[in-house]
């Protein structure tokens, strides 16, 4: 039987391994990204890929050596170079003595013949197509659980009172929603993930800043590749709100534009109107949102030669002047260090943290 | 019609295949066109300053141009070239050009930036050109006229192309017919493709003299916009299960698939900017090809801002050595 595999982003891949599961495939679960990942990858991708489909590529053959054959990813057609890693990653695999399956998932909108034949070949157990929906709705539930519990460990963060309480805790309830399989666990799990998060204690009256995060999705949602910037910024006492997600980013390419997704694209449009690829038109308009909605300041990360993200750096000064909101770029590949991003990120609270006081202090003056 | 105003034309990124229609449109439609110089020392360092440290270096050189240019013209001509054949895009960093350079530098006169995206219909290109029109009042019927004679200028242009002219030499050709004798290419023992994008293969300043130094050594050259766009095509996915979605990118992997497979050149050279993005998987495609034709030598180089000349030439000419040497040892191959 075919042992198959996916990419690796933050926790989806609890959800992917259920559904791939509840179809009939046996499912090699990518491991952790380590050192080794990143060795592997950059070892056999061209030296300047974007750092994603390096670890990807790290992944990939982690995967193959743990006895994967089939690899379920998506595709695109552009205009950016995400819809070329496959047929990238399937070469330079094969040129290394691995004949691997790709099943690539072409934007549904756009490609259906490719979905019905992709989830046809991926169907093992040849479930009826009414069993399948239910089986996409109760992984997209999963889904949205992680992503919940994640929300709320970004906002409990900031306050604890010992400093690690949190991620302790979101890691356990990560294994909670792990277990649950039917959708009324899946609930019942996430409202105790939920529960527990909200009981780690915390110091409500602490002053904290409030970051937006934008940027490429890969380095976004996969805390390695980002060096767990999140955590350090909440260790920082700063709250960070993601622009993306998972269930909030698939929704968008899915379906139709959502209202908020709409509104993402109004919000850039006199600085950016055109879709540049990848999402830096949302990591725009998505700055000037959290800037209208009070943010302290903003960090966009991005892969170390992203063309969206570059065209998007280019403008972002402008923005930032315009709003009044500072805004920090990290452009990410295999070389940067934890350390050195920690000092920039605490200079920049440092730096909101001023002029949100100076701010506060010119408003009771005035009030 | 008021004053005769003055259009600015970046010498940068499109204006290596798409001058020749721009100029001929405006002029016909009565409006002048200026452009900056070519590439020197200081726009490369004005590039520089303005841009992105991490954008790649035929941006910056783009941004170096608009510099050069800002005072001497009345609005900028920075189309958003998204598609021009219906199927295949360009890169994004062209897709956010005008973006870039109108919130990123201070003082540059308005930005013309029709947007041009084939995919829209048959007649989107058109009705790109009739907005730039009613932007310089002119009227539909001169248009469309001037839209023609740019279309004509254009194939003559590509004709010349394809006759193994490159773009300046073709421009100067279309300037002066005259000349035409001198500038024709001469016959040599050895013949190598090098591909790039035309802006990069067709700066003489930043790639370091390139063609000139492959002259020199007495190698004749042979680039993408050489061959018939009909040969491309054939190519069709080159062994890929889905084309390559760049113009420019998707163009060079087929020549380059036709150029190994008919044994065509004695060697082959990717001329690639460092940080390039849709390069980091055409290089390695053409890489792979090479892999298969061992008989064909394959080098890839890169240019950055501080290419130099020493390097270059000497990178140059160890590998035309190697070349030729192989050829003098296998004389009966072609
Ligand atoms: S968005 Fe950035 S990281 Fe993603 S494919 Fe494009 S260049 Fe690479
Ligand atoms: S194709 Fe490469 S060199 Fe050209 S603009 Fe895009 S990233 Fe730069």
């Amino acid at each position: 039987m075919s042992k198959l595999t996916f990419p690796r982003m933050g926790e989806s891949w609890r959800t992917f391994k259920m559904i791939m599961e509840d179809l009939g495939n046996e499912v090699v679960v990518p491991p952790p990204i380590s050192k080794r990942t990143l060795d592997l990858g950059v070892r056999y991708s061209p030296e300047f890929a974007c750092f994603p489909l390096k670890i990807l590529m790290g992944t990939y053959l982690e995967t193959v050596e743990m006895g994967a054959d089939t690899i379920v990813t998506s595709g695109g057609v552009g205009p950016c170079r995400a819809g070329g890693y496959a047929m990238l990653h399937q070469k330079i695999l094969k040129d290394l003595g691995h004949d691997i399956k790709m099943i690539v998932f072409e934007p549904p909108r756009l490609q259906l013949m490719n979905f019905i034949k992709n989830v046809r070949a991926l169907n093992k157990n040849h479930t009826s197509i009414k069993c399948i929906i239910a089986h996409i709705k109760r992984a997209w539930r999963k889904l949205q659980a992680l992503d919940n519990a994640e929300k709320l460990s970004h906002i409990v963060r900031p306050r604890e009172i010992t400093r690690g309480t949190t991620s302790k805790v979101y890691r356990k309830v990560l294994g909670w929603i792990d277990q649950a399989y039917t959708t009324e666990q899946i609930i019942e799990a996430e409202t105790a993930a939920l529960k527990a998060l909200r009981g780690v204690p915390q110091d409500l009256d602490r002053e904290v800043l409030k970051v937006g995060i934008v940027g490429e999705i890969y380095v976004l949602l996969e805390p390695a590749s980002n060096l767990e910037m999140e955590e350090t910024l909440g260790n920082l006492g700063v709250e960070v709100e993601r622009s993306m997600f998972l269930t909030g980013w698939t929704r968008d390419n899915t379906w139709t534009e959502t209202t908020e997704m709409m509104s993402v694209k109004e919000a850039a449009a006199p600085y950016l109107p055109e879709l540049v690829g990848g999402h830096g038109r949302d990591s725009i308009g998505n700055t000037i949102l959290c800037a209208k909605r009070g943010f302290d300041g903003m960090i966009q990360v991005a892969p170390f030669t992203c063309i969206p993200e570059i065209v998007a750096r280019t403008i972002l000064p402008r923005v930032s002047r315009d709003y009044d909101i500072p805004v920090l770029t990290f452009f990410l590949d295999e070389q940067t260090g934890k350390a050195g991003m920690s000092t920039r990120l605490e200079a920049f609270t440092d730096l909101m943290r001023r002029k949100k006081r100076l701010q506060q202090g010119r408003f009771t003056l005035t009030g | 019609m008021g004053m005769k105003k003055i259009v600015g034309i970046p010498s940068a990124l499109m204006y290596y295949i798409y001058y020749p229609f721009w100029l001929a449109f405006f002029n016909e439609i009565g409006v002048e066109v200026v452009t900056s110089s070519r590439t020197t020392k200081t726009i490369l360092d004005k590039g520089i300053r303005e841009a992105l440290a991490d954008a790649c270096v035929p941006i910056k050189l783009f941004f170096g141009h608009v510099m050069e240019l800002k005072n001497k013209c009345d609005c900028l001509f920075i189309p958003r070239v998204v598609c021009l054949n219906g199927k295949t895009i360009y890169c994004p960093k062209f897709l956010g050009l005008p973006d870039m350079i109108r919130h990123s530098l201070d003082g540059i006169p308005p930005i013309l930036d029709v947007r041009i995206d084939a995919r829209q219909g048959r007649l989107s290109k058109i009705k790109a050109y009739l907005e730039i029109g009613s932007y310089f009042g002119a009227n539909r019927k001169a248009v469309l006229k001037a839209y023609c004679k740019a279309w004509i200028t254009l194939r003559r242009h590509k004709r010349l192309l394809r006759k193994g002219l490159n773009p300046l030499e073709a421009m100067e050709l279309i300037k002066n017919p005259n000349r035409k004798k001198s500038i024709l290419p001469a016959k040599s023992n050895l013949k190598f493709a090098v591909l790039g994008y035309p802006y990069s293969i067709y700066d003489n300043f930043i790639n370091a003299n390139l063609l000139d130094k492959l002259k020199k050594l007495g190698v004749s050259v042979l680039t993408t916009e050489n061959i018939n766009p009909l040969i491309l095509a054939l190519q069709k996915n080159c062994g890929l299960p889905k084309r390559l979605f760049w113009t420019f990118s998707d163009a060079i992997l087929k020549a380059a698939h036709y150029l190994f497979r008919h044994r065509r050149v004695d060697a082959v050279l990717h001329l690639t900017a460092f940080g390039c993005g849709p390069d980091s998987l055409l290089n390695k495609f053409i890489e792979m090809e090479a892999k298969q034709h061992k008989d064909i030598p394959f080098m890839t180089l890169m240019i950055d801002e501080h290419t130099g000349e020493a390097g270059m030439a000497t990178r140059l000419e160890a590998f035309v050595d190697m070349v030729r040497r192989r050829k003098e040892a296998y004389p009966c191959r072609n």
